[in-house]
């Protein structure tokens, strides 16, 4: 396998992009998000998607920007908090939400990755997220019924990728990336850096076979959503 | 009344050296702060940290480093770092000991609400399903009252559940509340605060340990 790597992110993108899919997408607030390939997103303009990610970015930043252009007619997601308008186009009904409990996030994304249909788990027993779905007793606790996660195109944010499609995440910009890797069938990473050989076996988070195709996006802007220091004595 | 850092505090009273402690946004992050002397214990982020330390000394903040509050972060000596899958087996696996969160409502048999107000608010759970479902500890610290003055503590939540039969422990400004089978204990009130007070601002029925001080007299 060659040539994942590709100049443009429209380019790499294009031909999985239309009206509809299935985008899931990697990050935890404003960080480890795929800003680059967001933004192409965003500007191809495609619309009615459903999107599976723990946040939705906030106001004009991230997710966000799908969200200010009427792109999203779906949502999956587990915290809204921070995004006002998304907040408000729930409320008001323009925005379908399935409000997903974090780890029952990740391990529909990494069910769907890994060939599992379904499992269940006991997170959100007795509350609104259990309505409508098959309940049963395992080992005398009750669980409830949770289906995979499958998206047509992933869009993730590493630190490193190599050749080979493998990557590597920083700190905790890993967070959902992996999942998000592994569950999409078009699975587009763009990198901080591109390793001029290939990342060491024992250092690649996500084997180069989840990754379709990726791009290069040196010197990005990072943003800090919440800013917290210690004073200097 | 207690301030939040002395709610902070009786939370952090009980935690043992070498637990694996999640805390929640809000007035558990407080509980860091608050830690007996000689005790240390490792913090777990939900986004994927074992070995939380403080907030970073100003401009060495990393904007990859972060907490589940979106707040910049620094690592301990010994820390880890891993995705989203991995956070939560740990969490629902049952290997984080005790997880300290805030509240909407709780209710005397340790239902726990903290996550929307039907056509109000909206927040979404984040991880607290997962927590409360999987961790076998857990403490809650809030307000005794909400701000427009009603009950939190509650018979039954009308709030949507976060998770049924969860709490353990309930903090407040006025009094702390130990959850059982058996139902809600009081086992502390706060100085200048008294047990009938607290019964009138509570909205559950309740016990009171013979330890309570009764009546603590106005300082």
């Amino acid at each position: 396998m060659t040539d994942k790597v590709t100049v443009d992110a429209a380019e790499a993108l294009s031909s999985h992009l239309r009206d509809g899919i299935t985008l899931a997408v990697g990050g935890f607030g404003l960080c480890g998000v795929p800003i680059h390939l967001i933004t192409t997103v965003r500007d191809s303009g495609v619309k009615n998607l459903t999107v599976v990610s723990n946040n939705m970015g906030v106001d004009g930043k991230g997710l966000g920007l799908l969200l200010e252009n009427n792109q999203v007619a779906k949502v999956l997601s587990s915290y809204v908090g921070e995004n006002s308008l998304f907040a408000r186009q729930y409320l008001d009904g323009s925005l379908e939400v399935e409000f997903v409990p974090q780890g029952t996030l990740a391990e529909r994304l990494r069910a769907g990755g890994s060939g599992i249909p379904a499992f269940f788990t006991p997170t959100g027993f007795g509350t609104p997220v259990a309505e409508g779905k098959e309940t049963r007793e395992i080992n005398g606790r009750m669980a409830i019924l949770e289906m995979a996660i499958r998206a047509d195109v992933g869009l993730v944010h590493a630190h490193t990728a190599d050749s080979e499609g493998n990557l590597r995440y920083r700190l905790t910009a890993r967070n959902f990336n992996p999942l998000v890797a592994m569950a999409s069938d078009f699975t587009v990473a763009e990198a901080e850096i591109i390793a001029e050989k290939f990342i060491e076996p024992d250092d690649v988070m996500t084997p180069g076979v989840f990754i379709q195709r990726f791009i290069h996006v040196p010197d990005q802007v990072k943003e800090i959503e919440q800013l917290t220091v210690r004073e200097r004595a | 009344m207690w301030t939040r850092e002395e709610m902070a505090s009786i939370a952090a009273s009980e935690l043992v050296a070498g637990q694996y402690i999640n805390l929640g946004i809000g007035i558990p992050t407080l509980v860091a702060n608050q830690l007996p002397e000689g005790v240390r214990v490792i913090f777990q982020s939900e986004n994927g940290i074992l070995g939380m330390g403080q907030f970073p000394l100003a401009g060495e903040e990393d904007p990859d480093l972060i907490n589940a509050g979106k707040q910049t972060v620094t690592l301990e000596p010994g820390a880890s770092i891993f995705d989203s899958s991995v956070s939560f087996a740990m969490i629902r696996g049952g290997h984080i000991n005790v997880a300290i969160l805030g509240a909407l409502q709780v209710s005397s048999k340790g239902d726990l609400a903290n996550w929307t107000i039907p056509g109000k608010l909206v927040k979404g759970m984040g991880g607290a399903m997962d927590l409360v479902a999987g961790i076998p500890r857990i403490i809650v610290l809030t307000d005794h009252l909400a701000r427009d003055g009603s009950h939190k503590i509650l018979e039954k939540c009308d709030l949507p559940l976060t998770g049924s039969g969860v709490v353990d422990r309930v903090i407040t400004d006025l009094a702390v509340f130990d959850i059982s089978g058996s139902g809600m204990t009081l086992v502390k009130v706060a100085p200048g605060h008294s047990v009938a007070e607290i019964a009138e601002k509570t909205g559950a029925p309740f016990t009171v340990s013979s330890q309570t001080p009764n009546e603590t007299p106005q300082s």
